[in-house]
């Protein structure tokens, strides 16, 4: 099997169709040995792991070390507040040290844009980015194709509609630069203050209408409403928030019969999408999850994977 | 008698519209002529020109020096060598020091200390007491002391009342006024320009209304009080616009560019992977905005090129963006890339005597100080340029403390050869001299 010709991921601008079609495939044959009994290889036996996780998370810390246990590899996890963080040590410095312990690839989370960027020029380990600030999420914007390509069976020419706060969202712009490179049409709705400015440059639509924006939609993606932004004025309440972009089953009702619900988690209930769409057959939220562990294994395995001798 | 002469230069005297080749003699510190062929056996330095340009010394009207307070950036010293080696016979120093500069035992420290230093150093006197932009500060006495100016540059005037009260005050002791134009509520925590590529990113932006808005309002402030106004490195088209107005209008409003506002765009942010070198306030701006400020320094509406030199130790530096503070140093890299700009032929209707006439006559006149010009008994302050020099900017050779450019490694053609001030050597062939003696 190819490898990647990278030493990081650190987002899907930079990637192309071909690399990302690479991962896909990987992934299904990752979820494969999943579905095993037991679900071990000894593929990255006696390779290092750090997650490094400078934001909370469940999904994503929990998805990449089982995937590092799944692949044999061995890893450490650190999170922000149990860390020299709070010790005033550097970024740079505090990865230099666990990097000459061994590790050869490094999983961060940070709130900061462009720290992975950093992180990546300035150590010889891989860096596969875990959500940088508003940037890039790039490993869930790969697990959310892989969940359409497994359900729909294509992307091309698939019609995917973003809802809600994409100005402040990392995953939102992963999605949107492997969903067009991948062939498919991008929709983004939700209050003009949380788009990002000048829009345009990412070549999507966009309509602040939810009804018009799901009109013979494939895929409907509802994002997580932050608190935060209301409180910085940029909507009155989340009741008026939920009356115009919450996703209910009559909002959705132009969107196609088949349409896929998403939601990259974790969901405010009633705020951004109602149960009975989060509960839906339609909804794929639950297998988002799964295929998240599935795409960082073929990741893993791509970047550390036949790189290194015996 | 001390003397000194410059031998078969091209001579750019802006403040005369002076453009020939001449030789000129210094005595006692002072020029004592400009003519062609001097004789003059007994001098007891000659300084080959030929094939060299000559300025009325450079003065870097926006600089930080640090000092007192963060010496670990930089200080009187250092900065003022730096400077030395840029070319420059003279800066201005702002405020914002620890403590702040908003006191006149303050600005005499600065004063004091800076006799011993390579380059004639201005004080600024803060507009603010401790830049807090409430009271005003004791503009008067520290005018008294030596202040040349009054700024809280770094931070915007906020209050429109002290920001009006200011003005009419300074007015009556005929002090100027620099503005450091930024909204805060449209600041909002920005690290860059907000436009597409922040939008890529995913770092806040600081929108062009940011400035604009609040220079839109000091203008109207100024319009109705009367008085002068000086507005610090100015980075959107709309601001050159508004300034173009106001000073058709008569305004007495001059304005600064500094060279990276003018050679760089938001998209080096993204070029260079989020490097902090790129981190700047104002920020580096879209690229029509850019061209807007050449058009703006070319017809007039600019008045003055400065370098905004924000030095910061390189482990200031060395963090993630949003946790990077904002700044380039500029004062050894700032003449160099103008001239790079002129010989490579990149910007019609730039010239060597506009150069000269943005960077050293227009200061001088601006912060109402001695200097740019050559004129016969006046300070013999002189910058010597070989246009045709190529170097590479290496941060590392520095006289700086500070290591902060996002030009490192560019190729540049032209470069000051010597710097004299007050008739004395202070740099040659990138050497710096401290009262005669080489430092560095």
């Amino acid at each position: 099997m190819q490898t990647l010709r990278r030493k990081d991921i650190l987002g899907l601008e930079e990637m192309s169709a071909e690399e990302i079609t690479l991962i896909l495939d990987t992934a299904r044959s990752m979820r494969e040995i999943m579905q095993r009994k037991i679900k071990k290889v000894p593929t990255l036996r006696g390779r290092s792991v750090l997650n490094l996780f400078y934001e909370p998370s469940t999904r994503t810390k929990a998805s990449f070390e089982l995937a590092q246990k799944y692949m044999s590899a061995d890893s450490v996890s650190v999170a922000g507040t149990s860390s020299s963080l709070v010790k005033g040590e550097t970024l740079k410095d505090t990865v230099r040290n666990v990097e000459v312990m061994g590790i050869e690839c490094v999983i961060m989370r940070h709130p900061v844009s462009g720290s992975t960027a950093y992180l990546a020029r300035n150590i010889e380990a891989s860096v596969i980015n875990a959500g940088d600030g508003m940037h890039e999420h790039p490993t869930q914007g790969l697990l959310d194709m892989f969940t359409m390509l497994d359900k729909k069976g294509r992307l091309e020419n698939l019609k995917v509609v973003i809802v809600g706060d994409i100005r402040h969202s990392r995953v939102a712009r992963s999605n949107i630069w492997g969903l067009q490179k991948m062939g498919a049409k991008v929709t983004v709705s939700g209050p003009r203050t949380l788009m990002p400015v000048d829009l345009q440059v990412f070549g999507v639509e966009y309509t602040p209408f939810l009804e018009e924006a799901v009109e013979e939609a494939d895929v409907i993606m509802a994002l997580r409403l932050q608190k935060e932004r209301q409180e910085g004025g940029l909507f009155p309440s989340l009741r008026e928030y939920s009356e115009l972009y919450g996703l209910t089953t009559n909002r959705i009702a132009g969107a196609k019969e088949d349409v896929l619900i998403m939601h990259p988690g974790p969901m405010n209930r009633g705020v951004e999408i109602s149960s009975e769409i989060a509960d839906s057959p339609r909804s794929v939220i639950l297998e988002q999850v799964t295929s998240g562990v599935a795409v960082r294994m073929a990741l893993l395995y791509l970047l550390l994977g036949g790189t290194k001798e015996e | 008698m001390k003397t000194l002469l410059i031998k078969g230069g091209r001579i750019i005297d802006p403040s005369r519209e002076y453009d020939a080749q001449a030789d000129l003699l210094v005595k006692d510190g002072l020029v004592e002529k400009v003519q062609k062929n001097i004789k003059s056996p007994s001098v007891a330095e000659v300084v080959e020109a030929s094939g060299l340009v000559v300025f009325p010394g450079l003065i870097d009207m926006h600089v930080h020096l640090r000092d007192p307070g963060q010496e670990y950036k930089e200080d009187i010293f250092s900065g003022a060598r730096a400077a030395a080696a840029g070319g420059y016979t003279a800066l201005a120093a702002m405020a914002n020091t620890e403590p702040v500069a908003d006191d006149s035992s303050i600005i005499r420290y600065v004063k004091e200390r800076a006799e011993g230093a390579a380059v004639r150093v201005y004080p600024i006197g803060a507009l603010s007491k401790q830049l807090e932009g409430k009271e005003m500060a004791e503009i008067g006495r520290m005018k008294k002391f030596g202040a040349v100016a009054f700024s809280d540059d770094g931070k915007p005037v906020v209050n429109s009342m002290l920001m009006r009260n200011a003005l009419q005050y300074a007015m009556g002791i005929d002090a100027l006024i620099i503005v450091h134009e930024e909204d805060p509520y449209l600041f909002a925590g920005g690290a860059m320009h907000e436009g597409s590529v922040s939008s890529i990113l995913g770092l806040r932006g600081i929108p062009a209304a940011a400035e604009e808005a609040m220079l839109a309002r000091d203008l109207l402030l100024l319009k109705e009080s009367g008085g002068r106004l000086h507005v610090a490195h100015v980075s959107t088209a709309g601001s050159v616009e508004m300034l173009r107005r106001a000073k058709g209008e008569g305004l007495q409003v001059s304005a600064e560019v500094t060279p990276h506002h003018l050679l760089l765009s938001d998209r080096a942010v993204k070029n260079t992977g989020y490097h902090t070198h790129t981190k700047v306030n104002p920020p580096l701006r879209s690229e029509e905005d850019r061209q807007a400020l050449w058009e703006g320094l070319l017809d007039g509406t600019i008045d003055a090129i400065a370098s905004d030199h924000a030095p910061h130790h390189p482990d200031d530096k060395d963090v993630e963006y949003d946790f990077a503070p904002f700044g380039i140093a500029g004062l050894e890299t700032t003449l160099p890339l103008m001239l790079d700009q002129l010989s490579s032929g990149r910007v019609k209707g730039l010239t060597l005597s506009l150069l000269a006439e943005r960077m050293s006559t227009a200061p001088a006149r601006i912060l109402g100080i001695e200097g740019g010009t050559l004129e016969e008994g006046k300070p013999a302050d002189i910058t010597i340029i070989d246009p045709e020099k190529s170097h590479t900017v290496n941060p590392g050779n520095w006289y700086s403390k500070s290591r902060n450019t996002p030009f490192a490694g560019r190729q540049l053609r032209g470069a000051p050869v010597c710097t004299i001030v007050d008739g004395r050597v202070v740099m040659k062939e990138g050497a710096v001299f401290e009262e005669g003696k080489r430092v560095g």
